[in-house]
């Protein structure tokens, strides 16, 4: 018994004598996405101190992006985050073109917005529908998973990979819109209408849902930017900020769309911004591909790469705004074929350490209500 | 204005050196005046949002250039005094990335640190952003930072001796295994 | 007096192990261990669409306790290696467990510090699927290969020393 106290002291830090209960959940628990882990101290139901702890799921991508071309380090940025692979292939790409400092022909970053938007759906919908099972409505997960097949299948015509993309490559996109793409897309916009018009009838003015969910977690916008946020969690606590707007890059200036903003950072109005958000992509989607098809159907795909990629020296920092928020690559080159250094940002890593702020006061449900809206992901999490 | 002058206006004698880089500017500034400095830079240059924090490790960088020095000195056979130089050069740099909110620009803050003295003060009282990216900085390359309220390993398990991101540190490891307590015995 | 039955392969013996095969085959529930992305797959197969409760693991238990195979789905890390031990360890028998994904079979792509290579060498696994990650079919056609390994499995068959030990006592 001594010694196992021992243990948790070590992995907790040390532990006060008073009247709270310590409590464990995960890392593996049905409510804690993947491998995390919170320890909470509780005062009868109410959080008194909740402390995650991550790394359960740290593979040394950034150790391995040293040791790997450039190229051959595009697959690892798929297990980032895994919801949205897409967004993480174009970041990283991104990143290395500006390194290179190339200019993709309009072609391919047309297809890189049609399918960034459609792997941001994907993402949302995923959050949305696992919110719903965490807080006992099942139904809509149902609804919404069903639906994201349809946008898997557009993925694997593209690129031959449901999950894991590895979509285009330095300099451009591989292949152009699947021919099939052409039919599906109508159809597709209207099931993805549909499917979240089902979960917002579900959801939205089910009175249990706006009991567990107005007012929970509410987060004032000056502590949200202090601690970092970026993405829907900043976008629900009011500010209008957008990395799309603020500093476009490929074509997205050239569309026009909303941003949803919220007002009391709670988890209800995260759950609203990623349903608007939804609407706001297939709306991106649609001019995109009105604009893609003003192009001449034999337009270049790719830019001209060197097959060994050895950029000059330098270092440089290149951030788009992915599902969760700012998703950025710094990447050192020392003139050889390899990265010197690779630093990922991810947007969920920010916003998972406030986790005590958010979540102090609250009672354990509210705890899981809270983490399923941040919308952790651990793959890029912890890298 | 362009941002490189109203950086060198608001730092004055605190600026280095400044490095610009397809549009990114990365600036230097002396160790002991990081926090000074980044304040600065919050209150009068308008960057209120930091972006991320992380360290990295020049080791094989040097060996690189001396090796280049080496090579090129024996073709010309050039007798320098370059070899006392290079034992000096600081092996750490810790980069704070910078946001300024209002005009969107971004900014790279770079502090040289030397390995006999792996310790810088905290930012954590300007940004709370700072925390777990400090925590990640001190488990990768062994930087402890000064005044930081948690200053534990935040990947790797507490009983881990090494620094992985270092570059001696092996890609595959030197086979640790963790073992809680009560399965060792 | 000598017990039949117990003996050699008798009628009742196969009769009750075909029973108890019988049972087990058509309903083994799943724990899923989806620790990365093969966990994104594995909800796909365990949702609608691919509907992985037609083949009887309808009930996704939560508790390693109430489970009968452990789908372990994604990387395991060394930080992890001790808690998977103890999930494998508050396992009720009979257990299974299927390694999904390059990660859980040898470690995959990531050759790396903090990765462990295959969960092999920590618990026993009875069924292994490549790919990264492997298709929600995959899955599937894993569960149904494992429905196989248990209805060829002998339960009491195996049991028999303990068995006539505990008759020969009776008596």
């Amino acid at each position: 018994m001594a010694k196992q106290l021992e243990t948790i002291c070590i992995t907790t830090g040390p532990v006060e004598v008073g009247d709270y209960v310590t409590l464990n959940i995960g890392p593996i628990h049905p409510a804690m996405h993947g491998t995390l882990r919170v320890i909470t101290k509780t005062d009868g139901e109410t959080i008194v101190s909740a402390k995650p702890e991550i790394g359960y799921l740290h593979r040394g991508v950034e150790k391995l992006g040293e040791n790997l071309t450039y190229s051959q380090f595009l697959p690892i940025t798929d297990r980032l985050n895994y919801c949205s692979a897409i967004c993480n292939n174009v970041a990283y790409e991104m990143a290395v073109e500006k390194l290179l400092g190339l200019q993709v022909p309009p072609k391919a970053q047309l297809i890189r917005m049609i399918m960034m938007e459609l792997a941001r759906i994907a993402d949302h919908q995923v959050c949305v529908g696992i919110l719903g099972v965490d807080l006992g409505a099942l139904t809509p997960f149902f609804y919404l998973i069903i639906q994201r097949e349809e946008i898997y299948e557009i993925f694997e015509w593209h690129h031959g990979a449901r999950l894991t993309n590895s979509m285009g490559a330095i300099g451009g996109v591989e292949a152009d819109l699947p021919e099939r793409f052409h039919e599906k897309w109508p159809k597709l916009r209207d099931t993805i209408r549909k499917a979240n018009d089902e979960t917002d009838k579900l959801l939205t003015h089910n009175r249990i849902w706006m009991d567990r969910t107005i007012g929970v977690n509410a987060f004032c916008a000056d502590d949200a930017l202090n601690w970092g946020f970026t993405g829907p969690m900043l976008r629900a606590c009011g500010v209008k900020r957008d990395l799309r707007k603020e500093e476009p890059y490929l074509m997205y200036d050239e569309v026009n769309f909303e941003i949803p903003t919220g007002k009391h950072g709670d988890v209800f109005d995260r759950y609203m911004v990623r349903m608007l958000e939804m609407e706001e992509s297939v709306k991106i989607i649609d001019q995109a591909y009105a604009l893609y098809k003003e192009l001449p159907e034999d337009a270049p795909l790719m830019k001209k790469v060197p097959k060994i990629i050895k950029p000059p020296e330098g270092q440089i920092y290149h951030a788009i705004e992915s599902p969760n928020g700012e998703l950025g690559f710094f990447i050192k080159s020392d003139g050889s074929d390899k990265p010197y250094r690779i630093k990922i940002r991810p947007p969920c890593y920010m916003v998972y350490q406030a986790f005590e702020d958010l979540v102090k006061g609250e009672m354990i449900s509210d705890l899981i209500a809270c983490l399923s809206s941040l919308n952790v992901i651990a793959g890029e999490l912890d890298r | 204005m362009s941002l490189k002058d109203r950086v060198a206006d608001i730092l004055g004698k605190d600026l280095v050196a400044l490095n610009e880089f397809r549009g990114d500017l990365c600036i230097e500034v002396p160790k002991g005046r990081i926090v000074q400095v980044l304040a600065k830079l919050k209150e009068e240059g308008g960057f209120d949002f930091l972006s991320d924090l992380f360290g990295v490790d020049n080791l094989d960088l040097y060996a690189k250039a001396a090796k280049k020095k080496k090579k090129s000195q024996e073709e010309s056979e050039d007798t320098g005094e370059t070899k006392g130089k290079e034992s000096v050069q600081p092996r750490f740099e810790v980069i704070y990335l910078l946001l300024s909110l209002s005009t969107n620009e971004r900014l790279q803050v770079m502090v040289r640190v030397p390995e006999d003295d792996l310790e810088l003060p905290t930012v954590t009282g300007l940004w709370k952003a700072a925390n777990w990216p400090e925590r990640e900085v001190f488990d990768m390359f062994g930087i402890r930072f000064k005044g930081h309220p948690n200053l534990r390993r935040l990947l790797m398990w507490d009983e881990f001796q090494d620094h992985p991101l270092r570059k001696d540190y092996p890609l595959e490891g030197k086979g640790e295994e963790r073992h809680l307590n009560y399965d060792i015995a | 007096m000598k017990f039949q039955a117990i003996q050699g392969e008798g009628w009742l013996l196969t009769k009750a192990e075909q029973l108890i095969n019988w049972g087990r085959s058509r309903s083994p529930w799943p724990f899923p261990y989806g620790t990365a992305c093969c966990g994104i797959e594995l909800m796909c197969a365990l949702a609608s669409g691919y509907d992985m409760a037609r083949f009887g693991a309808e009930r996704v238990a939560f508790t390693p306790r109430q489970c009968d195979v452990l789908i372990e789905a994604g990387t395991i890390t060394k930080k992890m290696v001790p808690v998977l031990k103890r999930i494998y360890a508050q396992m009720a028998e009979p257990k299974w467990v299927i390694a999904v994904g390059a990660c859980a079979c040898s470690g995959g792509v990531f050759r790396t510090y903090s990765t462990q290579q295959g969960i092999g060498s920590v618990i026993p696994v009875d069924i292994y699927i490549p790919g990264c990650p492997p298709r929600p079919e995959g899955i599937l056609y894993a569960l149904l290969k494992l429905i196989d390994k248990i209805e060829a499995d002998h339960p009491l068959y195996k049991q028999r020393p303990k068995l006539i030990e505990a008759l020969e006592a009776y008596k």
